[in-house]
């Protein structure tokens, strides 16, 4: 019972907020406004016993997608203005409601698995368990290293070339 | 289940409260408004009244270089993510764990050594 309230709350917290970024006339309102949602999606995994993927959530998203995104927002010459919607407001909503209208017509039709059991407790322990095995994904996590390699190479590329 | 999680539903509690003080400062703010007398001067009115002379916007361009150090930044980010799970269980992962998080440390490692020679680390 004490979930669903959480839910809710949480789900209130995304919504509301999304719709600020949106909304929010400042560039920079609507960053924070962002951030703020990325933490009620978090809170929605650890209400799912997703504790693995909140706190990836929190560390990428709000650690590090944010501080991309401020950084942008930085780095943009006339950030006050915003992004004016100019001639093709009209043309984006359509766009925006009709992926919207794909999306939850998606959702509403296609014949989810569920299943009676709820999830593990604690899912970090088994994904470790998964990913630090000789007979699991250990390869694939040690090619994940060479690609955050290739990440910084290539802007040391980039801000080498001046 | 949530009760795993007490601590956290405590900051969900503040933040809350957070969220309901804001318009309660603003509402405050105005009320105290209304009922001030208001006496501007050109000097009150400055942004620091008794400190240096605000020189042009504060909506500047920073420099791009910035964006590098935010590069880097998401790589330690992406590599703390995977350093977590090994934390949960070190003693479990024993020693093929702790080899393949040595290994996969050195190579992203390398590319920080490779930033550092070239002096990429440093501000010129």
């Amino acid at each position: 019972m004490s979930l669903d309230v959480a839910f809710w709350i949480l789900a209130a917290l995304c919504v509301g907020t999304a719709l600020a970024v949106i909304f929010a006339k400042d560039i920079f309102h609507a960053a924070l406004f962002l951030i703020v949602c990325f933490f009620g999606v978090a809170g929605i995994y650890v209400t799912l016993n997703a504790d693995f993927l909140a706190a990836v959530q929190v560390l990428v998203y709000i650690g590090a997608v944010s501080v991309l995104l401020i950084f942008g927002i930085m780095l943009t010459r006339d950030p006050s203005k915003g992004s004016p919607a100019g001639k093709l407001r009209l043309p984006a909503i359509v766009v925006a409601l009709a992926l919207m209208g794909v999306m939850i017509g998606s959702m509403i039709t296609f014949d989810w698995q569920t299943t009676a059991d709820t999830s593990k407790m604690v899912s970090t322990e088994e994904i470790a368990g998964l990913l630090f095995d000789e007979n699991g994904y250990v390869m694939t996590f040690e090619i994940a290293g060479l690609m955050l390699l290739a990440a910084i190479v290539g802007a040391i590329v980039l801000v080498r070339k001046e | 289940m949530l009760a795993d999680y007490g601590l956290l539903a405590l900051f969900i509690i503040v933040a809350i409260l957070f969220a309901t003080m804001l318009p309660l400062v603003a509402l405050a703010l105005r009320l105290a408004g209304i009922g001030a007398k208001r006496k501007p001067n050109p000097h009150k009115d400055t942004t620091y009244e008794c400190g240096v002379q605000p020189v042009g916007k504060a909506w500047v361009q920073f420099n791009f270089r910035y964006y590098f150090y935010a590069l880097v930044f998401v790589v330690l980010d992406v590599l703390t993510i995977f350093l977590y799970p090994w934390a949960t269980d070190v003693k479990g992962l024993a020693e093929f764990g702790l080899a393949a998080v040595a290994v996969f440390v050195a190579i992203v490692c390398t590319a920080y050594v490779y930033a550092w020679r070239k002096g990429l680390l440093e501000w010129k």
